[in-house]
């Protein structure tokens, strides 16, 4: 539950609403979400939190693309491409993907070294939310995109399939990984599913139990790209990202999840 | 669009649309146009006399929502001289309650059984207005709607709104027993053959009224409609509509009742429905192939020829969000684990 604050966001709504309130109507046109385009009242204290006081600004070109509504809010599927920013700012460091709605904010926070700014992943909606990526240039500058997405819901507060039948424990951390070309120049996509219940904690009686960290390293040991996980990662994340073409030999993706169980499978390039 | 309750639609010698699936055109729609009234909750259900003894209540060629009430099927009647067949009872308790109306002052005869074609909740959910009179379906359907009534429920609730009010999904009661997959009905002037095909759910029963030559074919046929697929069995659909043609070609009936979309002639339906399956079981297994993610093959267009259909594109979104991770696991097979 990293992160996870909801009395001042609560009490910063209510303060909201009662500031709305005793300006009887006289400056009518406030505007409460601090300028953001997707016109949510959480963007306010979500930029305080995440960004305090670092400049930022929204960015168009940070394309996040998810679908109009969540048909499956367990497994909403989404990428990141920040592609346009990549000579932006000394490059992109980080990007940071959050959900405004969702109980657990947080979705995952993705540093692409060698890999191209770009990530899908699936996440667990529990209402209708803006989706943001803030993406990092090394010059300390924050980059936003984002979507809406609409929800039925209730995705962060039912349990996954595995962990309903109970099989998840024969397969946890279990890799499977391939290779596909010719999706981007220059560029060859590698999907990566690994077996995990990723809980998040708000089942009755189920602790949170997640992926927190997933690396890439190459045949010398140096890392490709660094991911670390949240919550609302979909049950049996599967992950796609772009790595360069010359990129060979024995790779090997290891992490951990928040109990300690150890991730480590090689990746055969 | 000019049609009343009981203008006789020009039903006979429906061959001409045999060839007409890959048409730019949408199908004739001979359907009244409704006007629901959501302030007094009136579907304005308007019976149009199809074939003897034959009427169809059309619902509207669209996607669930408040302002079409959520009545998007098209339901039957066929008054048999010996009784009444009523086939589906539409979304809701008053769907049902509005449907028994009509049929009241449509025809005099008593109705002596409901049909339902499958276990979706359109096909039922107006039941608790024929709780007098048997209501059937095949077991695998009954059974089906006693596991999944109170999620549709709670579905339709969300969407439809106050159009739901009293309702409660109540499974019909009296399962259809077949004998090597069929069994013929003849009531009165009327026989009604009765198969049980698969493939848009387990257990997709099709009545063919041969004195008539209409066909109801359920979900097995969508015609200007993007088709559904939650219980969906694509191999299994598409034999069951090779069936339907043979039937067809074999002179067994000649109109069309899809569940959902324009009543037809010919073939057009079964042959739309089957195009769009191939189409996106193709899709579905040449973009796992190729590595492409969910999310960027929801944003991919669809061929011009599906384009104009109904519920463009949220019903084909819900077939990929259901589907496409099946074919994306497949696609990973090979493990990389050691």
């Amino acid at each position: 539950m990293a992160g996870f604050t909801p009395t001042p966001t609560i009490r910063r709504r209510a303060l909201l609403t009662a500031a709305a309130l005793g300006a009887g109507g006289v400056r009518a046109a406030e505007d409460h979400t601090g300028g953001d385009p997707l016109g949510s009242m959480q963007w306010p204290t979500l930029r305080r939190q995440y960004l305090g006081q670092a400049p930022m600004r929204f960015a168009p070109e940070v394309l996040v693309k998810g679908p109009a509504f969540a048909d499956d809010a367990m497994a909403v599927p989404l990428q990141v491409d920040a592609r346009a920013l990549a000579r932006e700012g000394g490059g992109i460091e980080r990007i940071f993907v959050v959900v405004d709605r969702n109980p657990v904010r947080e979705v995952l926070d993705f540093e692409p070294l060698r890999a191209l700014p770009m990530i899908a992943f699936r996440i667990r909606m529990e209402q209708a939310s803006p989706v943001r990526a803030m993406v990092r240039t090394r010059d300390g500058r924050w980059h936003v995109g984002g979507t809406w997405v609409q929800a039925a819901g209730g995705g962060c507060t039912v349990p996954g399939a595995t962990r309903a039948d109970g099989s998840w424990s024969r397969t946890l951390n279990q890799v499977q990984a391939r290779w596909f070309d010719n999706l981007i120049d220059g560029s060859r996509r590698l999907r990566l599913r690994v077996m995990h219940p990723m809980d998040t904690g708000l089942v009755a009686g189920i602790p949170a139990f997640f992926i927190e960290r997933l690396q890439l390293d190459d045949g010398a040991g140096q890392p490709l790209w660094r991911l670390a996980l949240h919550e609302p990662v979909a049950e049996n994340p599967l992950i796609t990202l772009e790595l360069p073409t010359g990129v060979r030999g024995g790779l090997r993706l290891h992490g951990r999840d928040n109990n300690g169980n150890r991730i480590d499978a090689e990746v055969v390039s | 669009m000019t049609g009343r309750p009981g203008r006789i639609a020009a039903w006979a010698g429906g061959l001409a649309l045999a060839c007409a699936a890959h048409a730019q055109g949408p199908l004739p729609n001979a359907a009244p146009r409704l006007q629901p009234d959501a302030a007094r909750l009136h579907y304005d259900l308007q019976p149009r006399a199809l074939a003897r003894g034959t009427w169809v209540i059309e619902g509207a060629v669209d996607d669930f929502s408040r302002a079409n009430g959520c009545n998007i099927i098209n339901t039957a009647f066929i008054a048999t001289g010996a009784g009444v067949v009523v086939i589906n009872t539409g979304p809701s308790r008053l769907y049902g309650e509005q449907q028994r109306r009509a049929v009241a002052a449509t025809v005099r005869e008593p109705v002596v059984s409901v049909l339902s074609l499958n276990l979706h909740p359109d096909y039922f959910f107006g039941h608790q207005a024929w709780a007098d009179v048997p209501t059937e379906a095949l077991p695998g359907s009954i059974a089906g709607m006693q596991a999944e009534g109170r999620a549709y429920a709670d579905n339709l609730y969300r969407l439809c709104g106050d159009w739901m009010k009293g309702t409660e999904s109540t499974p019909s009661r009296q399962p259809v027993v077949l004998e090597a997959g069929t069994q013929t009905r003849r009531l009165g002037g009327h026989t009604l053959e009765l198969h049980r095909l698969r493939g848009h759910t387990d257990d997709d029963l099709v009545v063919i009224d041969t004195t008539t030559g209409v066909l109801y074919a359920g979900g097995l046929v969508f015609a200007d409609r993007v088709p559904t697929t939650p219980h969906a069995d694509f191999d299994a659909w598409l034999a069951s509509l090779d069936q339907l043609a043979r039937w067809h070609a074999a002179g067994r009936f000649h109109t069309v009742v899809p569940s959902h979309g324009p009543v037809h002639s010919g073939l057009a339906g079964i042959e739309q429905t089957r195009d769009w399956l191939r189409w996106l079981t193709g899709l579905m297994r040449e973009q796992a192939e190729r590595g492409t993610d969910l999310a960027e093959l929801l944003r991919t267009p669809v061929p011009p020829r599906f384009a104009r259909w109904a519920a463009q594109p949220a019903e084909l979104h819900r077939t990929l969000t259901q589907w496409y991770p099946r074919y994306e696991l497949r696609a990973l097979s090979a493990p990389a684990s050691r």
